[in-house]
């Protein structure tokens, strides 16, 4: 008798971890106003252009191979291989007449990241790189 | 099997579904500098698009091909599907310990390299950094993942940025 009640409770581990269902396509997270201000960072300039080539030069130095950028659409995707998949698109937009937005998100494996540490890490390290101060929105 | 069943139970109870990502994934690291200075190199004169232009030329030349070029942010993508192992390693694996362990072994790569080129700070227009990142994904016979890397082999940007060099001056030659 012990022997299915161990395979039925093992059965439902498995089956926690399983959730391949398409509505994640249209998941938006729990709190979407929470999870853009992780994300975002306003910076005192308007130059698109040297932002994202900051961007680019950060994801660099972080171990990311680009994989694609658009100067027009102000976007930067890259990825980092490191035992583990980590991939990430910036986009830089502007914010008001003398500040550009720049947000990212990222995705570990095949999870979404919402933790708010690795954000400050990635907009600390962004902010060294265009020596201006990351900003955070409300 | 009780005791497996509870072994297994235990393992799923430590990794569960999380899968974290590593607290310093995004923070720069000691050897930030470091791996900046092996993977770039300053090249004076040229403008920045005959520069990727001769970029494009030594990555054709190393048999990838071209994925991505964002030419106004000096970025440029290209990846190679290529044998990994050699296949005479694979037919000794399966005549010493059979097809499974043969199989195991890795067999294909995609082997990614992104250039990007950065005009140098107060010389712009005249000076640039080139900055070469390579990384691969390699699998096995079976179609499973088994390796996902950055390469960083000193070599690999040394001859890569050889190339390059006689690549732009051949460019700036018209040759």
């Amino acid at each position: 008798m012990k022997l299915p009640v161990c395979f039925l409770a093992l059965a439902a581990c498995l089956g926690g971890c399983v959730n391949n269902s398409t509505s994640a396509a249209l998941d938006a997270g729990e709190n979407q106003v929470q999870l853009r201000q992780i994300q975002s960072r306003a910076f005192d300039t308007t130059d698109k252009a040297k932002t994202l080539r900051t961007v680019i030069a950060t994801l660099q130095d972080l171990g990311f191979v680009i994989e694609k950028a658009d100067l027009e659409l102000g976007t930067v995707t890259g990825t980092k291989l490191d035992g583990y998949a980590l991939r990430m698109s910036v986009s830089v937009r502007p914010r008001n007449a003398k500040q550009l937005l720049v947000r990212a998100n990222a995705q570990y494996q095949e999870q979404a990241v919402t933790d708010p540490s690795p954000y400050q890490a990635f907009f600390n390290s962004l902010g060294k790189g265009m020596f201006l101060t990351a900003q955070n929105v409300d | 099997m009780h005791r497996l069943c509870l072994f297994l139970l235990a393992a799923l109870g430590v990794v569960g579904c999380q899968n974290r990502i590593p607290d310093d994934a995004l923070a720069l690291q000691p050897d930030t500098l470091e791996r900046r200075l092996l993977e770039s190199r300053r090249f004076a004169g040229g403008k920045e698009i005959e520069i990727l232009s001769a970029c494009s030329g030594v990555v054709q030349d190393m048999g990838f091909t071209i994925d991505e070029s964002a030419t106004p942010l000096g970025v440029m993508v290209a990846s190679k599907n290529r044998e990994a192992g050699d296949a005479g390693g694979r037919v000794a694996m399966a005549l010493l310990f059979g097809a499974n362990a043969a199989n195991s072994m890795d067999r294909s790569q995609k082997i990614r390299i992104c250039i990007v080129i950065k005009p140098v700070a107060g010389k712009e227009g005249k000076e640039w950094v080139v900055r070469a990142t390579f990384q691969r994904a390699v699998w096995n016979s079976y179609g499973q993942l088994t390796r996902l890397e950055g390469l960083r082999e000193p070599e690999l940007y040394q001859q890569f940025f050889e190339k390059l060099s006689k690549s732009v001056f051949l460019e700036a030659q018209k040759i």
